[in-house]
C-alpha cells in the first residue's frame, strides 16, 4: 500500500468512525438521557444544537444513505401506499417510508424519535411540508426558523435581522426548553471558532481542484468531503481533525501530481474537467461515477457540495457575532441564492477551474435545484462559450435512474467536447 | 338584469390572453400595470401607488406552448411554462413589472428566470412571513414598506395614507362582495353555477377593483332572482387549486358531474385575507397586521400547532358539504405534499374525499367528470364512506 493510499485511508476511516459513533450514540440517546433534534442540512444550526448538548439527526442524510444502501425504493413505495404522491420529493417519501418500516438508521440501529423538529426553512419549500408531515407522525414540538430568499442576489439588513431575531426569540428558547439548560454563549463561541478553522481547510480542499491534474473529484469525492461539516460534526474538534487530515492528503497528491481516488483506483488520465450543477443520484452512485472516470472525466467544481455553505466566497462562522453569523450562514446557502447568482457562481467556476464544460444533473424531485436549470444552462453556454449537457435522474428513487440513457447522453457529450478541443 | 351578459363579458376577459383590457386601461388612464402570480399579493399597495394589479395565472388551455417547454423539464408543473410562453410571445408586454409571491420553489425560481429574460422590467420576489410572531411581523412590515417605495418609484405616485385608506376601503368592499357570492352559492348553489363564479373571479384579475366589485353586485342581484332548477347534487368542497388554475372546461365538467361545489380555493388571492383591513392613521401597518392575524390556511402557508387540516374540516362543516375533491395540479409540490395531511384530517372527521390531478391545459375532462360523478354517486348511495 502506498503512502498516498494510507493518507486517503486516514480521512475516510476517520469519517466512518465518526459516523458509526454518532449513530451508536443516537441509538442509545434516550436511554442515556440525551435529547434528539431533527433538522435539515442547508442552513443547519449545528453549533447551536451542540451548545445545548443535543444530538442532531438529518432526514436528508438518512434518505441518501438509504438510497446508497438500495433501500429507498421500498421506502418510497411504502410512503406512496400511505397516500403520498408520485410527483413529490423522494427524500420526503423515503424518510416517511423508513419511519413506517421501523426507522432503522444506516448502521442498522433504530433511530430515536425526535424531541424537537428544528425546521430551518432554508432554500427549499419542501422542508416546510416535510416537517408538517413529521409533526403528524411524531407529535413532537416544531420550531420554525424562516430564512428569506436572496431574491436580489444579496443579503439585506432586514433579512439578517429577521433571522437573528428568530434565533434569539424563538429558536434558543425552544432549545432551552427541550434541553433543560440555558444557552452557554461561551460554549457557542468555541464551537463557532472551531467551525471556522475546519471551513478554512475545506476551502483549501475545494480550491485544490484548480491544479492540473486535479487532486480531487469535487463532486463524487466531494460528497464525502462535505459529510462532517454539513452534518453533526461542524464545531467539534473531530471535525477539525478530519479536515486537517483531508487537507494533508490533498496536499500530498498535489505534491506528487496525483489525481483523486475512484473506486477503481487513481484517476491519472484527466481528459476533461467538468463543472457540475445539481445533486447526484444516490441509488446508482457508483454506476454514475464510473461513467465519468471511465472516460477520464474529473469534476473540478460542484454546486451541490455548497448547499451547506459557500465557504470559498469568504464566509466563515464568526465567534464574535454568534447570532448574526448563524443568520448569515443560513441565508448564504447555495439553494437560497437566486438564479442569476447561481449562473454567476457556475460561470466563475468554469473560469477559475479552467473547465471544459458544464453538466447539469437535473433531479426530478428537487424543484429548488431543478426549476430553471434549462435556462441556466443556456445562459452559461452563452457567457462562457463552453459546451453544456443536461441529464435527468432522481435523488433516491431508483425508478428514475436510466443508466443506458444517461450513459448515451454523456458519451455524446464527451465526444462533443473532444470535437471542440480538436477544432480549437 | 340577466346574469348572461355579465358572464359573457367575464368569459371574454378570461380568453383575453393578450391582456387587451389592461392595454385599454393603460391607454384610458395613462397609468402603469403590474402583473402578479398566484397566490396572494397585497393589491392594496399596488392600487394605492396608482398601478393596476393584474393577476397572471398562466395561459390556461388557450395557449399553445412553443417556447415555454424548452425552459422546463417534463416534471415541472404547467403554469410556469405557459407564463414563460406568454412572456416570450410579447403577450405580457403591457405589464410594467411583475411580482412573484413566495409559494413554492418553482415560482421562486421563475422570478430569477424573469430577471434574466426581462432585465429592464421591474421584478420583485415577495417573501411572506411563515412565522406568525413579532419577528415575522417586523420583517413583513419592512418588506411591505420597501415594496411600496419601489411601486411609488415605478408609478411616480406617492401612496399617501389617504390613498392607502381609499384602496383598503375598495378591497374590503371587494372581499365582502366575493364573500357574499360564495355565501349565496353555498346557500343556493343552483343560482350560482360554479363556472360562472369562477369566471367572475377571473375577471377580478384584470379589472380595476371598483369595477369588479360593481360587477359582482350586479351579478348577485341578477342571480338571486334567477330561475334555475335545484338539482339533486352532492355538495362538495374543491381544494388544491390555489395556484395553477383549472381550465373552464374542467370546472364545468366537475359541476356537471352531479356535484355542487360549495367552496373552493381557486383564484384564492382575492379571498386570502379573512376579514376587513381597518382604515386609520397607519394603513401600511394595518395591511401587515391584517395579513398576520388572519389568512386562509392554504398549502403554501405554514401551519403551526396541531390543527393541520382543521381549516378544511371547518370549511366542509360551515358549507354543509358532504365531501371533498382534492384536485391538485400535476407536480404541484405544495398541494401534493399537503394532501395526505388534509386527507388524514378528513378521515378522522368521517368526511369522504376523492383525489385527482390536472393541468391548466387538461383536455381530457371526461375522466375527471367520471371520477367526480362516481364520487357523487358513492356519497348519495353510501354517505360518509371514505
Amino acid at each position: 500500500m502506498s503512502s498516498a493510499e494510507v493518507l486517503k485511508e486516514e480521512s475516510m476511516v476517520l469519517q466512518k468512525k465518526m459516523l458509526g459513533e454518532h449513530f451508536d450514540t443516537l441509538s442509545k440517546a434516550h436511554e442515556n438521557g440525551r435529547k434528539v433534534v431533527y433538522t435539515f442540512v442547508p442552513g443547519n444550526l449545528n453549533e447551536l444544537i451542540l451548545a445545548f448538548d443535543l444530538l442532531p439527526v438529518h432526514p436528508e442524510v438518512n434518505a441518501l444513505q438509504s438510497g446508497m444502501r438500495k433501500l429507498s425504493g421500498d421506502y418510497i413505495q411504502e410512503a406512496e401506499k400511505h397516500g403520498h404522491s408520485e410527483d413529490v420529493c423522494t427524500y420526503v417519501k423515503c424518510d416517511i417510508g423508513m419511519l413506517k418500516k421501523g426507522n432503522i438508521g444506516p448502521t442498522g440501529e433504530k433511530l430515536p424519535p425526535p424531541d424537537l423538529l428544528l425546521l430551518s426553512y432554508t432554500g427549499c419549500f419542501t422542508f416546510m411540508k416535510w416537517f408538517e408531515l413529521l409533526k403528524q407522525e411524531y407529535g413532537c414540538p416544531v420550531v420554525m426558523l424562516q430564512v428569506p430568499y436572496q431574491a436580489d442576489g444579496r443579503i439585506t439588513a432586514s433579512q439578517r435581522a429577521f433571522v437573528a431575531r428568530q434565533l434569539r426569540d424563538v429558536v434558543v428558547p425552544a432549545l432551552e426548553q427541550v434541553s433543560g439548560r440555558k444557552l452557554d454563549e461561551d460554549r457557542l463561541r468555541e464551537l463557532l471558532a472551531s467551525s471556522a478553522r475546519a471551513e478554512d481547510d475545506l476551502v483549501h480542499v475545494w480550491e485544490s481542484a484548480k491544479h492540473k491534474p486535479s487532486p480531487i473529484d469535487a463532486y463524487f469525492g466531494g460528497v464525502y468531503y462535505i459529510g462532517p461539516i454539513f452534518t453533526a460534526f461542524r464545531g467539534l474538534p473531530v471535525c477539525e481533525q478530519y479536515y486537517r487530515s483531508l487537507r494533508s492528503e490533498v496536499d500530498y497528491r498535489i505534491a506528487h501530481g496525483m489525481g483523486p481516488t475512484t473506486p477503481e483506483g487513481e484517476l491519472r488520465q484527466q481528459k476533461y474537467r467538468i463543472v457540475i450543477e445539481g445533486p447526484p443520484n444516490w441509488t446508482s452512485f457508483r454506476e454514475f461515477w464510473k461513467i465519468f472516470y471511465d472516460e477520464g472525466v474529473v469534476m473540478v467544481a460542484s454546486t451541490y457540495t455548497k448547499v451547506g455553505g459557500l465557504y470559498e466566497q469568504g464566509f466563515r462562522h464568526d465567534p464574535d457575532h454568534p447570532f448574526e453569523t448563524l443568520a448569515e450562514y443560513c441565508l448564504g446557502c447555495y439553494t437560497n441564492r437566486n438564479l442569476p447568482t447561481r449562473v454567476d457562481i457556475l460561470a466563475k467556476y468554469v473560469e477559475d477551474y479552467q473547465a471544459d464544460g458544464v453538466l447539469f444533473n437535473s433531479i426530478k424531485s428537487c424543484n429548488s435545484f431543478s426549476a430553471g436549470q434549462l435556462m441556466m444552462l443556456r445562459e452559461l453556454e452563452k457567457r462562457t462559450g463552453k459546451a453544456g449537457a443536461f441529464i435527468e435522474s432522481d435523488l433516491v428513487d431508483p425508478r428514475y435512474f436510466n443508466a443506458a440513457n444517461i450513459k448515451n447522453r454523456l458519451e455524446s457529450y464527451f465526444q462533443m467536447l473532444e470535437a471542440k478541443r480538436q477544432a480549437a | 338584469m340577466d346574469t348572461q351578459p355579465i358572464i359573457d363579458r367575464c368569459e371574454r376577459l378570461y380568453r383575453d390572453i393578450g391582456l387587451g383590457s389592461v392595454q385599454a386601461w393603460k391607454q384610458r388612464t395613462g397609468g402603469k400595470a403590474i402583473g402578479h402570480l398566484p397566490v396572494y399579493v397585497p393589491r392594496e399597495l399596488i392600487h394605492a401607488a396608482g398601478l393596476l394589479p393584474v393577476g397572471i395565472m398562466g395561459g390556461g388551455d388557450d395557449v399553445e406552448i412553443i417556447r415555454g417547454d424548452a425552459y422546463f423539464q417534463s416534471y415541472i408543473c404547467h403554469l410556469p411554462r405557459s407564463t414563460v410562453e406568454l412572456g416570450l410571445a410579447g403577450k405580457l408586454d403591457c405589464l410594467d413589472g411583475m411580482l412573484f409571491p413566495a409559494i413554492c420553489d418553482v415560482i421562486r425560481n421563475l422570478s430569477g428566470m424573469w430577471q434574466m429574460m426581462f432585465p429592464h422590467k421591474y421584478i420583485k420576489y415577495l417573501d411572506f412571513p411563515q412565522t406568525f410572531n413579532d419577528a415575522g411581523r417586523e420583517f413583513y412590515r419592512f418588506e411591505m414598506a420597501e415594496l411600496l417605495l419601489e411601486l411609488e418609484a415605478l408609478s411616480g405616485i406617492h401612496a399617501s395614507a389617504e390613498r392607502l385608506n381609499h384602496s383598503i376601503t375598495l378591497y374590503n368592499a371587494n372581499r365582502r362582495a366575493l364573500a357574499e357570492l360564495y355565501d349565496l352559492r353555498a346557500a343556493e348553489p343552483h343560482r350560482v353555477p360554479t363556472s360562472e363564479l369562477y369566471l367572475l373571479q377571473r375577471a377580478g384579475n384584470v379589472l380595476e377593483v371598483g369595477e369588479h366589485t360593481t360587477m359582482l353586485h350586479d351579478y348577485l342581484g341578477a342571480a338571486r332572482i334567477s330561475n334555475r332548477p335545484l338539482r339533486d347534487n352532492v355538495r362538495v368542497v374543491a381544494t388544491g387549486l390555489f395556484c395553477e388554475q383549472p381550465p373552464l372546461s374542467m370546472v364545468r365538467a366537475m359541476e356537471n358531474s352531479g356535484c355542487y361545489i360549495v367552496d373552493d380555493d381557486w383564484v384564492l388571492g382575492a379571498r386570502y385575507q379573512l376579514g376587513d383591513t381597518p382604515v386609520g392613521d397607519n394603513p401600511l401597518a394595518a395591511i401587515v397586521d391584517s395579513y398576520m392575524s388572519g389568512t386562509v390556511a392554504t398549502a403554501t402557508r405554514y401551519v403551526e400547532g396541531d390543527d393541520k387540516g382543521a381549516f378544511l374540516v371547518e370549511q366542509v362543516r360551515q358549507r354543509q358539504a358532504e365531501g371533498v375533491i382534492f384536485a391538485a395540479a400535476s407536480f404541484c409540490d405544495p398541494a401534493l405534499l399537503d394532501r395526505p395531511m388534509g386527507q388524514k384530517a378528513l378521515a378522522e372527521a368521517g368526511i369522504p374525499y376523492t383525489s385527482f390531478t390536472y393541468s391548466e391545459n387538461t383536455g381530457q375532462v371526461q375522466v375527471i367528470k367520471e371520477q367526480a360523478g362516481t364520487f357523487a354517486d358513492s356519497i348519495k348511495l353510501w354517505g360518509a364512506v371514505t
